[in-house]
């Protein structure tokens, strides 16, 4: 199958509108199926790469994101970085608690995209912006 | 911005989400449904998500808030079509879409929201029927 994406090197997105949102969710759809992850795991990583985006848009004020096929050794995979540079995350236990938001959501998409992942690591500090790196690996 | 389009099926306004929706684009969904109920009196809405690969917070908020906008404006709302990846995810996610009634299909959403209306009626005739005895 052609999957239209250069898999040997991260594809990038920048994040400045909720079309690029949409953007970002075809791109990761296009990477997760050729690394051939389960459907119920695409959907999974779609979602959470959504809820991170929009993040990056709304609270962010806009940054990038990259998108890579990586390889473990044992199995391939998809890992996403979502970087911005805006206000960063003072309390990082309460924005990771579920229903906890500042901006009148539902406070799902951080605690929420934690979950369906494999690997969730973050990086923010106030006045330093946010950098979110997922992992999700085919079974 | 794309708009999805809505269409009245007798007393029941069907929309058939088809396109990846920008937060712009379901925004605006909700606002034009909210409308066309009024403008149309219908008292059934189905929400067709069969193309929809994923329904994330924003999404499922949207979904939540159509279904209340329509029950204050004396609609009944049907979400049909969830694919069973997008139904475990959703759990996964932590939302749990409550207070909105699901069907397997268009038909079956047809057939509650027409058996919601006949429960709705009998009770009315009942309860015109109950006065006179009970009044005097
Ligand atoms: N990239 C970011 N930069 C700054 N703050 C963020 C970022 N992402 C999340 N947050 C903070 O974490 C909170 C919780 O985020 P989330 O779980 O996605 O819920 P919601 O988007 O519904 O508010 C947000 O309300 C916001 O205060
Ligand atoms: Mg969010």
């Amino acid at each position: 199958m052609t999957s239209g994406v250069d898999l040997s090197r991260p594809q990038a997105q920048t994040v400045g509108s909720d079309e690029d949102v949409v953007r970002v969710r075809q791109l990761v759809r296009t990477v997760a199926v050729a690394v051939k992850l389960s459907l119920v795991d695409q959907t999974k990583v779609v979602t959470a790469a959504s809820e991170l985006a929009r993040n990056t848009l709304v609270y962010g004020g806009g940054g990038t994101v990259e998108v890579a096929a990586v390889d473990n050794g044992r199995r391939p995979g998809i890992s996403i970085v979502f970087a911005d540079s805006g206000p960063g995350i003072a309390d990082l236990e309460l924005a990771l608690t579920d229903g906890y938001t500042t901006g009148g959501g539902l406070g799902l998409g951080l605690s929420g995209a934690r979950r369906l992942v494999d690997e969730f690591d973050i990086q923010t500090a106030p006045g330093q912006g946010t950098r979110i790196t997922i992992t999700k690996w085919s079974r | 911005m794309e708009r999805v389009p809505i269409l009245k099926i007798g007393d029941i306004l069907l929309v058939s989400i088809q396109v990846d929706m920008s937060d712009q684009t379901a925004v605006a969904l909700q606002e034009d449904l909210a409308e066309r109920i009024v403008a149309t009196g219908c008292h059934g809405v189905i929400i067709d998500i069969t193309a929809l690969d994923i329904v994330d917070s924003f999404v499922g908020r949207m979904l939540s808030t159509i279904a209340s906008i329509s029950r204050v404006l004396d609609a009944e709302t049907v979400v049909v079509g969830m694919r069973p990846a997008v139904a475990i995810t959703l759990v996964e996610l932590g939302l749990s879409l409550n207070g909105i009634r699901t069907a397997l299909n268009v038909e079956r959403g047809m057939e509650l929201i027409a058996a919601d209306r006949e429960r709705e009626y009998d009770e009315f005739d009942d309860s015109s029927d109950a006065e006179p005895t009970a009044s005097p």
